[in-house]
């Protein structure tokens, strides 16, 4: 999740720009920061509405939103029809190829009464076909991964719902993708548009999904259309930034030489651009893919089915072994797909110099035929048709089993850890940050804004901020404010050493990375119900539930800044004889540094989007707010806390991204790219 | 410009086909589906499968609809969701009533169980509070039930707040000293039910019926004042003279709503879902086999449409 640069750009602030490294103007500067945050309480009961923000000054922003979305689904009228007619409209057409998969991977067709029958995929077919195809465009690795990757859904009696959540992300990736890339590239034409764009697509990616769940159902109606929405909704964007990177990127050579030859603008973009663009545009595909993956779980709460139905209702009974296995199938339909997509990310650079064994007709014919073979024979034999049911395997009883012991055997100690921890780090911060006044925060981040950047950023960021209080949210904003920072913080604790490991270790670098791959996609609710049974609802397990999922960029991102300080400047400190700790500490730490910001930021931005999952084991901060909201069906209220958490996500950002900035500048004479 | 020409055509088609989509279609028996909302609860696919089961017999085509239990009402009203058939008196009676008085939906009845829920501990705390399972006892074990958050108060594990019941205000007009922590999830719930459980540790929780977890887990509902309609209304009522809530929760029906619009389209439908009526202990057989047992809930469901073919034929018209 990648948030855009802030255009902002320290224009104004010369009191700042004299470079005193831990000088008395820093520090000064420090004192009267902080200062501003306690100032409203000095004066006590006559400041105390600015302290304590009062109910009365509360904006009935919930109310308004509802009352619009209810005008809006019952009486805007476009004239030829209603505006919730022509959202039913679109949902009726986002249906169809639903359908249409659906009935390709799972469910099969049945044409009219004389139940002419076209039999659903063959399980063997598709495994096949996945097989033979990881063959062309791969390596024979890659061809087995993804033939163990589907065995193993067909051994564990997984395949019926691993092909209903491919059916459904199969029909997300493509809109996600194209939708994707027609916004992307009317922004890259259009400044304008690019503008307002931009914070429309921080708001997607951070917005709880459940906070627009209830106008998605007005809107869509129920069933996997509004599922499959709140997918692309949550998909799309990484697509939109990556196809206006990629086209800004494209070298001015090539598009000159377009110019030359006289294209036309579409055959610029069709011709040139877009293909000039392409590796860049697959790892877009990549993100969406990987994106919807993700919400699976969230998916089939609200009518997805498939695997993430699949992990709910076993966790519900508890059966946490059977949770584990339909999660990895999620995690390993996720590893195959972007697999693949690299694959052919490489397969279309190289494409037109190679010489394959077999021409291309004959391959495609067999990959075909191997796919449809089995489906047909499927009519008539039972095994093409279906796995064996007496030859699903379990390991359920193996993990159930391990969780209990470890439910009995060291509770105590984890307890123990717990309450120290719970006592000792995360009640204090919770209290202070309740404690804080509301205008001081305000005070606090809009003059840290200016300073980093200008009058603008801290504007923005303080508006922001206000927001929060304006709606009646704060104190479930600070909540949400004191959980995402411990868990920022303990992630980075935890993952700085791990991203050290692997740049020093190439051996442990492969098993970190698988490490991290499946903790991003394997869903965190799997983990989530033993983690419950070891430490209760409440802050503590929510805490682990934010660190295991945003631990991840924290270690790639201190991996990739350290990885790339240039050679030449280490081999410099080399020479000047520094140690290797002196070469740590002094040369490639402050070199990383911004990278490593921009990983303390996207540690963020994970850490907020787990707070719709945190939720559901108990906090009191705006992920429940959410929750509540969409089990009492009020839309205007969901809205405006999931709005509170994506504008802490863009506070947060925008700032970091500042700092970024200036401490880029700053070393740009030092650093060489 | 030839993108952007394909997506005005595209936008074009999208508005056009609208025109197809909204023409009221004639609701044939066969062709159109009827939507039924199925919930995140385990036995809600016991009853649901049992009405579509009926329905399918009857020649209908049914569709089930994973729908959220609070928030679908919306669905319901607006006829993008037929029927529910499973809707507690208990958690969502007030939100039944407020959509009733609508006009948009109808009550049809009650499906024939009992919900109960109640607060619940595990049978081996009796021992070190032999007090229970009479509520007064409660205050001398709020120790027991305490952890280090919550001491000296002890912890009384609840459900999220919206599925309401008043459980705020039961604790403060007991004069109880515990506090209240929410679990966010049902699975969330029983997850630490089951950790105590494993550990033998005390633990003071909310539990329903009918449910696998009383079934699974031995134990004993709490037994609070018993419930009247004063209670509930008159502050005077009950051990505290100042407040309502003083007794336990009214044990309540579980009703079957359909949309208003079920009767007219459907209208046989509309009479099977008002005559179908289970029980509690079958019911609770059935979650006991699908979530103790690990059976599929198609087959169990299959099983007793197989048992019970006259008592559900008596329902068809």
């Amino acid at each position: 999740m990648s948030l855009t640069q802030s255009t902002n750009k320290a224009e104004s602030n010369t009191f700042y720009r004299a470079n005193l490294p831990l000088g008395t103007k820093k520090i000064l500067l420090s004192v009267i920061l902080i200062s501003l945050l306690f100032v409203p309480g000095w004066f006590g009961a006559a400041t105390s509405n600015l302290v304590e923000y009062p109910a009365t000054w509360i904006v009935p922003l919930n109310e308004w939103t509802s009352n619009g979305i209810y005008w809006l689904v019952n009486d805007f009228d476009l004239g030829l029809f209603t505006f919730k007619e022509f959202t039913r409209g679109i949902s009726w057409l986002l249906t169809r190829p639903f359908i249409l998969a659906e009935g390709i991977l799972v469910s099969g067709f049945s044409f009219g009464s004389e139940n002419v029958v076209v039999p659903p995929l063959s399980w063997m077919g598709v495994l096949l076909f996945c097989v033979l195809l990881a063959l062309r465009i791969g390596t024979p690795g890659l061809a087995l991964g993804v033939g163990l990757s589907l065995l193993y859904m067909a051994v564990f009696g997984l395949w019926e719902s691993a092909m209903t959540t491919l059916a459904s992300v199969s029909v997300a990736v493509p809109l996600g993708v194209f939708g994707g890339l027609a916004i992307g590239v009317l922004a890259h034409r259009n400044g304008v548009f690019a503008k307002i764009l931009n914070p429309i697509l921080d708001i997607m990616q951070t917005m709880p999904i459940f906070a627009y769940l209830v106008p998605v159902l007005f809107f869509f109606g129920f069933g996997p259309v509004a599922a499959l929405t709140a997918t692309i909704v949550y998909a799309l964007p990484p697509m939109v930034r990556i196809t206006r990177i990629a086209l800004e990127q494209v070298p001015k050579e090539i598009s000159e030489a377009g110019t030359m030859a006289g294209c036309t603008e579409a055959q610029m973009l069709r011709k040139v651009l877009l293909p000039s663009a392409l590796p860049s545009l697959l790892v877009g595909v990549n993100q969406v893919i990987m994106l919807s993956l993700t919400v699976v779980i969230i998916a089939s709460m609200i009518g997805a089915g498939g695997l993430g139905y699949d992990v709910l209702t076993a966790l519900r009974r508890l059966s946490i072994g059977q949770g584990l296995e339909a999660g990895l199938a999620i995690t390993l339909m996720a590893i195959v797909m972007d697999r693949f997509s690299q694959a052919a990310a490489q397969k279309s650079q190289v494409k037109r110099h190679e010489n394959p064994r077999l021409p291309i007709w004959v391959t495609g014919w067999a990959i075909l035929a191997a796919l449809l073979l089995p489906t047909i024979l499927s009519n008539w034999i039972a095994i093409f048709a279906a796995y064996p049911e007496e030859l699903i395997l379990s390991t359920a009883r193996f993990w159930d089993d391990a969780v209990t012991w470890i439910n009995i055997n060291l509770y105590d100690t984890l307890s123990t850890i717990k309450y120290g921890f719970l006592i000792n780090v995360m009640l204090p911060v919770k209290q202070f940050m309740h404690s804080l006044p509301w205008s001081g925060v305000v005070l606090f981040v809009g003059a840290l804004g200016f300073i980093l950047s200008g009058w603008r950023l801290g504007l923005t960021v303080a508006a922001l901020v206000f927001f929060l209080a304006m709606t009646g949210n704060w104190e479930k904003s600070m909540t949400t404010v004191y959980l995402v920072s411990v868990g920022v913080v303990l992630s980075f604790v935890l993952g700085f050493p791990v991203g050290l490991v692997a740049v020093y270790s190439e051996r442990a670098r492969g098993a970190i990375l698988v490490a991290i791959d499946t903790l991003q996609t394997l869903p965190s609710f799997v983990y989530l119900i033993p983690v419950v049974m070891l430490f209760e609802n409440g802050d503590f397990a929510a805490l682990i539930a934010i660190v295991a999922y945003a631990i991840v960029p924290s270690i790639r991102y201190t991996e990739f800044g350290i990885r790339s300080v240039s050679k030449d400047l280490v081999e410099a400190s080399d020479m000047m004889g520094c140690t290797r700790w002196q070469a740590f500490l002094k040369v490639k730490l402050p070199l990383a540094f911004p990278e490593i910001m921009l990983g303390v930021n996207q540690t963020i931005m994970m850490a907020l989007s787990m707070l719709i999952i945190t939720a559901l084991v108990g906090t009191r901060d705006l992920g429940q707010e959410v929750l509540n909201a969409l089990q009492k069906a009020d839309p205007g209220r969901g809205l405006v806390a999931g709005l509170c958490v994506a504008f802490i996500a863009i506070i947060a950002d925008r700032l970091i991204k500042a700092s970024a900035d200036r401490m880029r500048r700053r070393m740009s004479g030092q650093k060489s790219e | 410009m030839k993108i952007g020409r394909h997506l005005f055509v595209g936008m074009a088609a999208a508005v056009v086909s609208l025109a197809g989509t909204n023409v009221p279609a004639e609701q044939q028996k066969s062709k159109e589906p009827i939507k039924i909302a199925r919930h995140d609860w385990s036995g809600n696919l016991v009853t649901t499968g049992i009405a579509k089961a009926i329905l399918e017999e009857a020649g209908y085509n049914v569709e089930l609809l994973q729908a959220e239990y609070m928030g679908m009402w919306p669905g319901l009203e607006s006829g993008d969701i037929h029927l529910a058939v499973e809707i507690w008196s208990t958690s969502a009676g007030e939100l039944m009533e407020a959509s009733v008085a609508t006009g948009q939906t109808e009550n049809l009845g009650e499906i024939g169980l009992t919900g109960l829920d109640r607060w619940w501990y595990p049978k081996y705390v009796q021992e070190s509070c032999p007090g229970l399972p009479d509520w007064q006892a409660l205050n001398d074990c709020a120790e027991l039930f305490s952890t280090p958050l919550t001491a000296p108060k002890g912890r009384l594990l609840l459900f999220p707040a919206a599925w309401g019941g008043f459980d705020d205000e039961r604790v403060e007009a007991l004069k109880l000293n515990y506090e209240i922590v929410r679990a966010g999830s049902e699975a969330a719930l029983y997850a630490e039910v089951q950790s105590a459980i494993r550990r033998d540790a005390p633990i003071l929780a909310w539990f329903y019926e009918p449910h696998w977890a009383p079934q699974r887990f031995d134990g004993d509902w709490i037994d609070l004042p018993p419930y009247s309609d004063a209670c509930y209304d008159d502050p005077s009522w009950g051990s505290n003279p100042d407040m309502a809530y003083d007794c336990a929760k009214p044990s309540g029906p579980i009703w079957k709503v359909a949309w208003s619009g079920l009767k007219q389209s459907w209208p046989d439908a509309h009479t099977i879902i008002s005559e179908m009526e289970l029980n509690n202990a079958e019911i609770g057989d059935m979650i006991g086999a699908v979530d103790l047992d690990g059976r599929d809930a198609d087959d169990v469901v299959a099983e007793w449409i197989a048992a019970n073919e006259d008592r559900w034929r008596a329902w068809l018209p």
